[in-house]
């Protein structure tokens, strides 16, 4: 271990200490009379928002709805993302040429930001569903590709051996050995992914929709309200955490039933 | 008639643009219900022989058959018991049973009926929802040899099954392996290379030499087994006091001895 163990409590001290420090800061920034309080909220005044926008409708609808339609984008372009990439990179570590294939096209486009792609989402599909699920696709898709194919690489070959000798046919062997063998690396590869995927959203949401939490905080801006756009970023925040908090329980949960 | 025959065997391994020699010339018969057991210093190609029976390796030279078919790939005829056990560890001890019946095409009651009876022979009971890793060592091999036996293959081949289990274990085991070839005999090839597991469970042991690994000697156990009654001894301790075994064990040492390199602490 790189870091010293710290006795839970003093780690939980610590981390309020951090936290309070933070927000201390942040609100004497705003109170100090250096910058006009419209565009430097307390934090106080963006919580007040945030519960105004929850309550109210702000750009047609209220915060609850925004986040629903974002949600359900993310959730378009990050389960394409996994329903493509987790195939695809077993299918690459049992076939070699199928490796070959992809990986060179695969490579280049990858480092293409899912913020680059915004311009040809909107050329390709204009407002509609397409254009933010294309670029949460491309934010979300790497990770889950790369970890699956690593991980099926690594598969123990005794237990391919074992299923051989099993009889298993090559369906088999792949979807009941291979698979659930590379499920840890999978399920580690998702999370990163949702986080991409996630952090993706509002960049492809600022432009090209019309709902959503990134449309908020860009109508939130045309307003030159901070408050609604600092809003915006702690619902994004607050949603990650949760979101990647569920994956990490499934992590956890496949993990302690196999004794990892 | 389930026979493993190796005829003029040899294996060549390709190594930075060098040839190895592992095996060389095997000629071996193993009989219907015969249980053979391979003994060898360690890196003597013991292994690979079983491998090549299971499929998992192919000869370079010669050919290894089961019933007068040439073993070309692995397959559910030839169950292989690993050292390593290698069960699933995401499925249950039901499911790592169950996964080859499934491979067979068996209906659901005969795989029901042939899973809890050997469940029960192997001491299994009330571990059919476990995990593996919650399994002990011993137990995990009782589980991986139901998953082969319950197949009802022509052959089994074991290779050092009870190698990672710690000497108590390992006793009780070998005794449970007795016990099994007695109730349902097989046609067994066993690699081992503890002396004593050998004499004891074997109808035939081969020495075989070191590298390049060749056949050093072939031993008859059965014969002395049969005149002094060993089968009818329930304790392994007491069997290894027999005359025979003594015998027995001591000429296997002397042969394995000759085999060492010099400098070879082991």
């Amino acid at each position: 271990m790189l870091q010293p163990r710290l006795a839970t409590n003093r780690w939980l001290q610590l981390s309020a200490v951090g936290a309070f420090g933070f927000l201390a800061v942040w609100t004497t920034a705003a109170l100090s009379g250096l910058t006009s309080r419209d565009f430097l909220p307390t934090p106080w005044d963006v919580l007040q928002r945030f519960v105004h926008l929850a309550r109210e409708p702000f750009s047609g609808a209220t915060l609850g709805m925004h986040l629903l339609s974002s949600l359900q984008r993310f959730g378009m372009g990050f389960g394409l993302a996994a329903l493509v990439g987790v195939p695809l990179g077993l299918l690459m570590a049992r076939f070699r040429w199928l490796d070959r294939l992809v990986t060179p096209a695969f490579e280049a486009v990858r480092f293409v930001a899912p913020i680059a792609w915004v311009p040809f989402a909107a050329l390709w599909f204009g407002t509609g569903i397409g254009g933010p699920v294309l670029i949460i696709f491309m934010g979300a898709f790497p990770p889950v590709l790369i970890n699956t194919y690593r991980g099926a690489r690594q598969v123990d070959l005794k237990y391919i051996e074992a299923a051989q000798m099993l009889g298993a046919s090559h369906w088999r062997a792949m979807t009941q050995v291979m698979l659930p063998a590379t499920v840890p690396s999978i399920v580690a590869g998702l999370r990163i992914s949702a986080g991409l995927g996630w952090q993706s959203l509002v960049g492809a949401e600022l432009i090209v929709a019309s709902s959503g939490v990134g449309y908020l905080m860009v109508k939130g801006q045309a307003a030159i309200s901070t408050a609604t756009v600092m809003s915006g970023m702690l619902a994004i925040g607050v949603v990650g955490v949760i979101i990647d908090a569920a994956l990490r329980r499934v992590q956890h949960t496949i993990e302690t039933r196999r004794g990892l | 008639m389930a026979i493993i025959r190796f005829e003029h065997v040899d294996r060549v391994f390709h190594q930075n643009g060098q040839d190895f020699t592992a095996l060389k010339d095997i000629n071996l018969e193993v009989k219907d219900r015969e249980f053979v057991a391979i003994v060898g210093p360690s890196g003597c190609g013991k292994t690979t022989c079983m491998r090549m029976a299971a499929g998992l390796e192919h000869p370079t030279g010669g050919t290894v058959s089961v019933d007068g078919v040439v073993v070309r790939a692995p397959g559910p005829d030839r169950a292989v018991v690993f050292q390593q056990f290698a069960l699933f560890p995401w499925k249950t001890v039901w499911d790592n049973v169950e996964f080859g019946l499934l491979s067979l095409g068996i209906a659901e009651a005969e795989r029901r009926r042939r899973i809890e009876h050997y469940i029960g022979l192997m001491g299994l009971h009330g571990y059919e929802r476990a995990y593996p890793h919650q399994l002990s060592g011993g137990m995990q091999q009782r589980v991986a040899i139901a998953r082969a036996y319950v197949l009802d293959p022509k052959v089994l081949l074991m290779d050092e099954p009870f190698g990672a289990l710690d000497a108590q274990t390992r006793v009780v085991m070998q005794e449970e392996l007795v016990r099994l070839a007695r109730q349902h005999p097989r046609t067994v090839l066993f690699i081992t290379h503890a002396v004593e597991e050998a004499v004891y469970l074997a109808d035939r042991i081969v020495v075989m030499s070191r590298r390049p690994g060749t056949l050093r000697e072939i031993l008859d156990v059965k014969s002395a087994r049969q005149a002094e009654r060993w089968d009818e001894i329930e304790r392994i301790e007491d069997v290894m006091d027999q005359p025979s075994f003594v015998h027995l064990r001591t000429h296997v040492w002397k042969l394995l001895r000759e085999q060492q390199a010099p400098g070879d602490t082991h």
